[in-house]
């Protein structure tokens, strides 16, 4: 004790002056930057806090909705592959028919052609061999036509014959 | 509501009573001074400084002063209010004084003298007590049963001085004297300009938030944040709640008041070295400040948990309340003792440290002392500040913690189990 008093420890004495003076000087600390910095910190503090987490909402709602639309896209995308496919495959289908068609029909105009040209063939032969007769019966006649103009000559029995004939085509007749 | 206005009414009644009773006690302290000291005037002369004493230089630099010391011989004149039952008040700057050496005034104004850049006023009859008179030197005197007494010498003469009075009944070496110091001393004017350059900084901390709105922080804002993050979300949340709100703002305040003081007392030089939170007045004002804002924010349960604990045999009670009670005060108690013993005893043993020169030096008649002093002395210092520096910063979270674990046991609702 005696030291304090010989060296005047004066820091541990409460003196009216600096009580009044801290009590004035922290109350209006206190209420200044309760008003002019505490407050609007917080409240600037707050307002982040909540634009983060409405950030972070929107940016999951986003992803979200990405992730749908993808889905969407991919369901479209096979259903346009699958259209593709049935439209290749009824090309094909398609494709197959006619050619099995065209040739059909290259078949029976063939057949056709070529019963035609069979008939045409008949027709000519038909026509060739009636010339052949013909010419053989002319070729006949013209020996016959000979013969009988040399019998005629030298018997009755050639006039006999003519009768007879005359007769015949009257008959025929 | 009415609870609230009831302890305002107590607390106003108080402050007024309390004066009240210091007056009339510091008229009849200085009645008793006149009757044992009666005239002053015995033959004096001025002499020596007496040998370099390391305790009173630590005492003398960690106390407060109606001066502040720069530099050599350049000094910042503080406005002195002071006011002397009977003669009223007396106002002026303190460079009236005419100090030199020591923050030492060289006239006496209105009995008024500056021993020490502490303003004290003339307790014995004979000394002229109006206007400013020259005085010669100062001087002190020892009793019978130890105490110093302060002395000015003028016109070779001694007259005792007193000393500001101060409310720790005597057993401090101070108590009710005939005068008071309203005086805007070193402590307050580093409380002041901390309060202005934390405006500043906080309040430029707080636009950040209006002009990066949407941005991350920058600047000031951003140096300010963690800071102010680590308290809300360190201290006020887990202690209080979801009422935290409510009290962050004084949380806050109690923080960096604190730590801004606690900082700027770092300082060796101008405008620092105020040693203002390592000063019981400042101290007790915070406690008591801390005790009014729990005591207010108490719930029923709480008042509860002191007066009638719940689950505790009636006979336990006779000696829990008593307990619980005398708890109330001595919580704020420790954290105004705390906060002052930790600032003090770092300041002083830099002192001590920036001492071990002149005890070395033997007050400068060895250079080569004072060089090995010097040695020793610096990488001291600079360990003692780095400690300082961390306990600057760690006085005043824990200020700022235990406050807010009080308020929250006052405002914490009821549980089941405990």
């Amino acid at each position: 004790m005696d030291l304090l008093f010989l060296a005047d420890f004066s820091v541990i004495r409460p003196e009216p002056g600096l009580l009044i003076w801290t009590l004035i000087i922290f109350v209006l600390f206190w209420w200044l930057m309760s008003k002019f910095a505490f407050r609007p910190i917080q409240e600037g503090l707050k307002k982040r806090e909540h634009d983060i987490q409405n950030s972070l909402d929107a940016a999951k709602m986003a992803r979200e909705e990405l992730a749908n639309l993808q889905a969407h896209n991919e369901e479209l995308l096979k259903q346009a592959q699958e259209e593709r496919a049935m439209i290749l495959r009824e090309a094909k289908e398609a494709k197959e028919t006619i050619i099995q068609e065209a040739k059909d029909r290259a078949k029976e105009e063939a057949k056709k052609i070529v019963l035609s040209a069979k008939q045409e063939i008949e027709h000519q032969k038909l026509e060739a061999l009636t010339n052949i007769k013909n010419e053989i019966g002319q070729m006949a006649i013209n020996i016959a036509e000979k013969v009988v103009h040399q019998k005629l000559q030298d018997s009755k029995e050639s006039t006999n014959l003519v009768d007879q004939l005359v007769k015949e085509i009257n008959f025929n007749n | 509501m009415r609870r609230i206005l009831v302890s305002l009414l107590c607390l106003v009644a108080l402050a007024i009573a309390l004066p009240a009773q210091s007056h009339q006690e510091g008229a009849e302290h200085s009645a008793n001074q006149e009757e044992t000291h009666g005239e002053g005037g015995h033959d004096c002369a001025c002499h020596e400084d007496e040998a370099y004493d390391p305790g009173a230089s630590a005492f003398h630099h960690i106390s407060d002063a109606n001066v502040f010391h720069i530099a050599g011989e350049i000094y910042l004149p503080l406005p002195c209010i002071l006011y002397a039952p009977g003669q009223g008040l007396s106002v002026f700057l303190s460079n009236k004084f005419h100090f030199h050496e020591h923050g030492n005034g060289a006239y006496a104004v209105d009995g008024y003298v500056l021993n020490h850049g502490e303003v004290m006023r003339v307790a014995q009859a004979g000394f002229p007590m109006e206007g400013e008179v020259a005085i010669e030197c100062f001087t002190e005197t020892h009793t019978e049963d130890g105490k110093t007494i302060n002395q000015v010498i003028y016109e070779g003469q001694c007259y005792n001085l007193d000393k500001k009075t101060s409310y720790d009944g005597g057993i401090m070496g101070g108590g009710v004297t005939s005068f008071y110091d309203f005086s805007v001393t070193k402590n307050v004017f580093t409380m002041l300009l901390t309060f202005v350059l934390l405006f500043f900084l906080l309040r430029a901390a707080a636009k950040g938030y209006q002009t990066n709105d949407g941005k991350a922080p920058k600047g000031i804002q951003a140096f300010i944040e963690p800071v102010f993050l680590f308290i809300r979300d360190e201290v006020a949340i887990p202690f209080l709640g979801a009422k935290y709100e409510r009290y962050l703002p004084y949380l806050m305040s109690i923080f960096f008041f604190i730590l801004g003081l606690n900082l700027i007392g770092q300082l060796p030089i101008f405008p620092g070295s105020g040693n203002v939170t390592g000063n019981l007045s400042v101290t007790a004002v915070l406690a008591v400040i801390a005790f009014v804002v729990v005591n207010l924010s108490g719930n029923k349960n709480y008042w509860q948990h002191i007066f009638n604990m719940p689950g505790v045999p009636g006979w336990i009670k006779i000696i829990l309340t008593p307990v619980e009670l005398l708890g109330i005060f001595i919580k704020p108690l420790t954290l105004m003792l705390r906060l002052f013993a930790n600032i003090t005893a770092g300041h002083i043993v830099i002192i001590i440290f920036v001492s071990l020169i002149f005890i070395f030096g033997k007050a400068g008649e060895s250079i080569g002392g004072s060089a090995l002093g010097g040695v020793m002395a610096v990488p001291l210092t600079m360990f003692m500040m780095s400690i300082e520096l961390l306990v600057a910063f760690i006085q005043a979270f824990v200020f700022c913690i235990l406050t807010a674990s009080y308020i929250g046991a006052a405002v914490e609702e009821h549980h089941e189990h405990h």
